[in-house]
């Protein structure tokens, strides 16, 4: 290795919108950083972002990154730090105004806020459908006329180059929309070290990085089988990927943070959310898991390298998602003795008096938390708790039915068995079902825009 | 021949890959993975779980991790915020996995596996 190489430094502060407020914090603090990147969406934010956007044009984004970036900026700035986030949701300008204020608060002048937008294509269904794109469903082949009516959002998966133009551009933080995951990782290193869009065995090594640390801490600790074997819980450190320009990369964390980087816990991470390992399919390349070569370079540094990939395939993913019922859930607690054998009483009570009541629903649930939850069968002989939440739910078309059956759950305080309680927080509503609909369309019809804003 | 359990010799993580879920088992040695290659089907698999999994079981190899992912078909009552249960995204589908057990050649012995073994010192089965 040459003394004049540098691999640059990209970390991920941010799994899913919900992740730890302070991780992105700690990983500008503690240590050295070229690159902080950001997940915020996942298929169901969209249409939650839609609905906001609807009542007030300004929102539809992730708002929570507006404020990550009024704490952090003076860092950024100071040390140099650029900035790729998927927080644009469905209305990535918004995003970029709100940015630009906090910038001129803080009198930021001459930071430059990019966008990356072209993937909301909510407003466009009705003429890609007559210009002949099927939106046929990925799952299942059913037709799009049976969900049409019903959609809430539909955003293209874009490719990692519209947003390494932005920084190009000289961006120092860039927004987008629906891009990969992984493509938050992939677009540096494509700016940087000038990757072509067919130099598919790179493009898979940079999104394989992405994958890895796409859901923050799950790589370097968090959920590890051998949990014990971690320390630190307090202050688990965030992934950082050391990527060279021949695509190998090592996978670490900061100094004195918690946690550990494994081959056994980046291995884990490699198979999470995995399908064919063969075709892993981006719209930058189609990548091929069965190539990785693991390796333990030192404590808590995993080298990476043998990344192997393909030409990407000539559509897009698209993510819709539809209004497809209404459901509730809701618990009561039982205490023992005999508390599993209470909790079927209670169970078989609600199910028998919403069936004399005229209630009959499309799905049905009981889970006894504590008995068979999570591993039904696996666990449920054995279990012999001191006590068991009693969790049950219904789902259906009709919001009135779901409602009503919110209804029956606290009488049992009173109508069952002895030691029934645990019933609070009033009765469970009835709350929107989303439907997932994923499908593709053709690239040559969607084009991605970029758009580079200086404070001043 | 005897008996093991899964989590001696392997570990596991698992996801939600639309209406199903993913588990990702990795050997912990070489002579694990050729077993388990070998042992732990998809019928072997679908059968563990018994009603949790509606669907079919598939199976692909990256013997390169000495890994086996598994993908769960039906395993989420619906998936994503379509499901009513606790575990809607099959988060709980790995540890679920290594609670089976594996047959194995009498001469074959578990690597000694990470700090502390490949069980919690104490820990419950």
């Amino acid at each position: 290795m040459d003394g004049t190489r540098r691999a640059l430094r990209i970390a991920n502060g941010q799994g899913f919108w919900g992740d730890s407020v302070d991780a992105p914090i700690r990983l500008v603090e503690d240590g050295p950083l070229d690159y902080l990147t950001l997940d915020y969406l996942a298929e169901v934010t969209m249409s939650i972002l839609q609905k906001q956007r609807r009542r007030d044009p300004r929102m539809g984004y992730a708002t929570d990154f507006v404020d990550l970036i009024r704490r952090i900026l003076p860092t950024l700035r100071a040390k140099g730090i650029r900035v790729v986030a998927n927080a644009g949701g469905v209305n990535a300008d918004a995003c970029r105004k709100a940015l630009v204020e906090v910038a001129r608060e803080q009198g930021a002048t001459g930071l430059r806020i990019g966008t990356v937008t072209g993937d909301d294509i909510l407003d466009r269904l009705d003429e890609l459908t007559a210009s002949g794109v099927p939106f046929a469903s990925l799952d299942d082949g059913r037709p799009f006329s049976v969900v049409r009516e019903r959609v809430l959002s539909a955003n293209v998966y874009i490719s990692s180059f519209p947003g390494a133009e932005a920084l190009r551009q000289r961006a120092h933080i860039v927004v987008s929309g629906r891009s990969t995951d992984p493509g938050l990782v992939l677009a540096p290193l494509i700016a940087e070290y000038g990757w072509g869009a067919d130099a598919w065995d790179l493009l898979a090594a940079g999104t394989i990085a992405g994958h890895i640390v796409e859901c923050g801490a799950q790589c370097t600790g968090g959920n590890f089988s051998r949990w014990w074997e971690v320390t630190g819980w307090d202050r688990l450190g965030y992934p950082i990927v050391e990527v060279e320009r021949d695509g190998t990369f090592v996978v670490t964390k900061h100094e004195g943070t918690g946690g550990l980087v494994t081959v056994d816990t980046v291995g884990e991470q490699l198979v999470y959310e995995m399908g064919d390992p063969n075709r892993y399919i981006t719209p930058d390349c189609v990548a091929d898991f069965t190539s990785i070569r693991l390796e333990q370079e030192g404590p808590d540094r995993v080298r990476v390298r043998g990344i192997r990939g393909g030409p990407a395939t000539d559509t897009y993913k698209v993510s819709i998602s539809y209004l497809e019922g209404w459901k509730a859930v809701g618990q009561l607690t039982v205490s023992g003795p005999d508390a599993a054998e209470k909790a079927r009483v209670c169970a078989n009570a609600i199910w028998g008096r919403l069936e004399r009541a005229g209630m009959v629903y499309e799905q049905t649930l009981t889970e006894m938390v504590g008995v068979d939850a999570c591993h039904g069968p696996l666990t449920r002989a054995s279990a012999a708790p001191g006590e068991i939440v009693l969790r049950v739910g219904v789902k259906d078309a009709s919001r009135e039915k779901v409602d009503r059956f919110g209804k029956e759950l606290a009488p049992l305080v009173t109508t069952g068995p002895p030691g029934v309680t645990g019933f609070a927080g009033g009765r469970p509503k009835a709350t929107e079902v989303l439907g997932y609909w994923p499908t593709l369309i053709p690239k040559r019809l969607v084009s991605p825009s970029v758009v580079v804003e200086e404070v001043r | 021949m005897k008996t093991l359990p899964l989590y001696a010799i392997a570990h596991a993580r698992s996801g939600d890959k639309g209406d199903g879920s993913n588990v990702g088992v990795i050997a912990y040695d070489a002579r694990a993975y050729r077993i388990l290659s070998a042992w732990l089907t998809p019928e072997r698999v679908k059968a563990h779980f018994g009603e949790i999994v509606r669907g079919p079981v598939e199976r692909y190899d990256l013997p390169n991790l000495l890994g086996l992912n598994f993908i769960l078909h039906d395993s989420l009552g619906g998936g994503g915020s379509a499901s009513l249960k606790t575990d809607a995204q099959g988060k709980t589908h790995g540890m679920a996995m290594l609670r089976m057990t594996v047959e194995v050649p009498d001469d074959y012995d578990p690597p000694s596996v990470g700090t502390a073994g490949a069980r919690r010192p104490g820990g419950e089965l």
